[in-house]
């Protein structure tokens, strides 16, 4: 198990870590906000980031990736973490990215990965249909006709994809509604004809979309992977996908740490640093433990994936659930030990918990994992 | 590589050749652990010679050195003797805090001489050791102890009151702090070693709430103790006495682990025996998820436990680590027996007699026991204050 990073991944997280520090801060999101901008993303920001080869972390150099494997996306997610920094990262490269990479044919390989590791191309998965995760789910219809499908359905909280390119739509072929088979993978054009994209502002300022697909036709080569076969990929890729944010809601969790702790120094009341109240001391110090394990999961999970562990599933749950709480606990208690100021707007403590709201809630949350992980364990 | 191959076939040879059958066996209750010393009990005769048969070889403490009767053995032997240990099921040997505490402060602090004299009767488990710490007045504030030692030329004259003095009616020799100056605090206190079978010494047991009286409070009347007793220079002893409490919180977090009393059995599997199961699934919801929940605690746990060692062995590292592994694991230990009793019912209610099986008499006792875990080698309150002050540097 690697639970230590070597040299060449320290560097990277420096180099993450100065990049976000210094091109995305939070002061970026603000600005997001506020002008109302129609991507909810910074677009130069995103070519730096491609440009730096973080896009295409995941990717095989033979197609201009930099093949830094889970580890370093997760270190580079920790770090946009710790300045709430909105990008596709999650969208296309952790989640769709990854899919190509699994199911992808050697022609929808050629065709995305190449623009995805270039920042070229920005991908969503269309999966959820209610408002809780529920990847077995699926209502979504696609009827064969010859050699072309139809798709009719309409899916929520698309992540990115007021802004995507390109969808990947699980859909049913087979099966009733809850039924692990019978569920299919399409890409799909985000221009189709019959497809109608709502963005859908969250309280994060991040963005999801509300996609209906009215009678969509696709080709039979749009499928990835197998017809009725799509369950085993989105498996995968969810786990991927829940460590990975797992991996950003640490950066999140350590950022407001810190930031607390120096405020707890610096805040007097009664004439002494707030710091010294062993009321506050306490439960800060059962936080720092608390992120000691949480800082172990997610590297775990990471060192899981790199070595195509076969226990992924469980150590994705452990990292996703634990992550959740914490990230809602520690924001909860920054914005407490703020006292009133923690509630304006001035302060960005707010930003992290509504970020650490929607993070808990995405991919799974902690109620979701912890069934899940009982499921696995056989109880 | 081949060497340690090779280590590891004749390791195996001679377990298989030295371990007697029943020493493979899990121990039935607390009285099969080996704890040795002059008043040694043992519930088995074959206990006696696997702790003679180990000792010979200094297996009992694998990785001190030879000269002080160790096993001398480097950290990668070890893993691989550990490794063919639990490989057989054997039962560790030998129990004692003269290997888990005291000894490793020795190999540190005291002089060669003491070093040969006391290290391999430890090794041997001829000398039983207890620790003398606390007070009555000197708990949480442990530097505030008043048992005082004074200069009498020749020797030190000891008087004053130990309190949760952990089988010192067992032990034969004890590791104590002292008074030597009055006017300071942490830096006039002693670290000595003496005999308790030195006139003045008495040792009186405390009855616990888990029925048993493993603790002791224990009196010293103008007890003699030679002055080459001393161990480290007078007045420096706060140095050796906080170095050997990080054995000690590392010893006491190993719990958090779970491998006390009743834990042969999962605590899902326990769930379903007192429960039932329906499609395979504990039956009660609520506590299906207290369940997974406590699992995934102890995986973190041991993750990070994990974690902490490599990182150290790489040279990094975070700074108090004992403390909050002592706080975190003592409290995830409180919590297992917690849960254990509600997955039990009132069969996990039981005191003694008829009606509960000796695993349910032993985990009812045990959940007892476990809410010292927090209190003994430092509160959980303590080492949250430790980390405050020393890791997050929050003013006093």
């Amino acid at each position: 198990m690697a639970l230590v990073l070597t040299e060449e991944q320290q560097l990277l997280r420096d180099t993450a870590t100065q990049f976000f520090q210094n091109r995305a801060p939070i002061a970026n999101l603000r600005k997001l906000r506020d002008t109302k901008n129609a991507d909810g993303f910074d677009r130069a920001v995103w070519k730096e980031m491609a440009d730096l080869g973080f896009a295409g972390i995941l990717t095989s150099e033979k197609y201009g990736g930099t093949d830094f494997g889970p580890v370093g996306l997760g270190l580079v997610l920790e770090q946009s973490g710790r300045t709430l920094t909105a990008s596709p990262l999650i969208s296309t490269v952790l989640v769709c990215g990854s899919a190509v990479q699994l199911a992808g044919s050697a022609a929808q390989r050629q065709d995305l990965l190449s623009a995805i590791a270039a920042g070229e191309t920005i991908m969503s998965l269309a999966l959820e249909e209610g408002p809780h995760h529920n990847p077995t789910h699926i209502a979504t219809k696609a009827t064969s006709e010859g050699n072309t499908f139809r798709i009719s359905g309409s899916k929520t909280f698309v992540l990115d994809g007021h802004v995507a390119d390109k969808l990947i739509v699980a859909a049913r072929t087979s099966g009733d509604v809850n039924a692990k088979s019978g569920i299919t993978l399409f890409i799909v054009d985000a221009k189709a004809k019959g497809v109608t994209i709502t963005r859908t502002l969250m309280v994060d300022n991040r963005n999801a979309a509300n996609v209906t697909f009215d009678n969509v036709s696709v080709s039979a080569d749009a499928v990835l992977g197998s017809v009725d076969g799509g369950n085993d990929v989105i498996e995968q890729v969810l786990d991927i996908a829940r460590i990975g944010l797992a991996a950003e809601m640490l950066g999140s969790i350590q950022e407001v740490f810190d930031t607390t702790v120096e405020y707890l120094k610096e805040r007097k009341q009664f004439g002494v640093p707030i710091g010294s109240f062993q009321a506050l001391k306490h439960r800060i110090a059962d936080l720092f433990a608390e992120i000691e394990l949480c800082r172990s999961v997610v590297l775990d999970g990471l060192s899981a994936l790199e070595a195509r562990r076969n226990d992924v599933p469980l150590v994705a749950s452990l990292a996703k659930a634990r992550l959740s709480d914490t990230a809602r606990r520690m924001t909860n208690e920054g914005l407490q030990m703020r006292g009133g100021m923690g509630m304006t707007d001035q302060f960005d403590i707010g930003l992290f918990m509504k970020r650490a709201r929607v993070a808990a809630a995405t991919f799974g949350d902690a109620n979701f994992h912890r069934d899940r992980y009982a499921t696995l364990e056989g109880f | 590589m081949e060497q340690l191959e090779k280590f590891r076939q004749d390791t195996r040879e001679w377990l298989e050749a030295n371990c007697p059958p029943s020493m493979r066996t899990p121990m039935a209750s607390e009285d099969d652990t080996v704890w040795g010393g002059r008043k040694a009990t043992y519930s088995n005769p074959e206990a006696k010679l696997w702790l003679d048969r180990m000792a010979s070889r200094g297996w009992t403490v694998p990785t001190w050195p030879k000269a002080y009767g160790g096993g001398g053995l480097a950290k990668e032997e070890n893993q691989i003797l550990q490794q063919e240990l639990r490989r057989i099921k054997a039962r560790p040997p030998l129990s004692s805090f003269g290997i888990w505490m005291l000894g490793p402060a020795l190999l540190e602090y005291a002089s060669e001489e003491q070093k040969k004299r006391f290290l391999p009767p430890i090794v041997r488990g001829e000398i039983r050791w207890c620790q003398g710490y606390s007070e009555p007045g000197a708990g949480s504030d442990l530097a505030g102890l008043q048992t005082k030692a004074e200069d009498k030329g020749d020797h030190y004259l000891v008087n004053g009151q130990k309190i949760w003095t952990s089988y010192a009616d067992k032990a034969d020799w004890i590791f104590c702090l002292v008074r030597t100056d009055a006017t300071k605090k942490h830096d006039g206190i002693s670290f000595l070693l003496f005999d308790m079978e030195s006139p003045g010494v008495e040792a009186r047991p405390i009855s616990m709430i888990s029925g048993a009286s493993p603790f002791c409070e224990t009196f010293f009347t103008d007890v003699k103790v030679p002055k080459e007793n001393l161990v480290g220079e007078l007045n420096k002893g706060w140095t050796i006495a906080k170095r050997l409490l990080q054995h000690e919180r590392d010893m006491i977090s190993g719990m958090g682990l779970g491998s006390g009393v009743g834990s042969a059995a999962s605590l899902e599997s326990l769930a379903k025996d007192y429960f039932g199961e329906s499609n395979g699934k504990v039956a009660s919801a609520a506590l299906r998820e207290h369940i997974a929940q406590q699992k995934m605690d102890g995986k973190a746990f041991a993750l990070t436990l994990q974690r902490t060692s490599e990182e150290a062995k790489a040279g990094q590292g975070m700074g108090a680590a004992s403390s909050i592994f002592k706080y975190y694991g003592t409290e995830l230990n409180k919590r297992r027996y917690e849960l254990m009793l509600e997955i039990m019912g009132t069969q996990g209610l039981g005191w003694t007699g008829e009606g509960f099986t000796p695993q349910e008499i032993g985990v009812t006792r045990s959940w007892l026991r476990s809410k010292g875990n927090s209190i003994e080698g430092g509160t959980s309150e303590v080492q949250l204050n430790v980390v405050a002050k020393r890791v997050l540097n929050l003013p006093d």
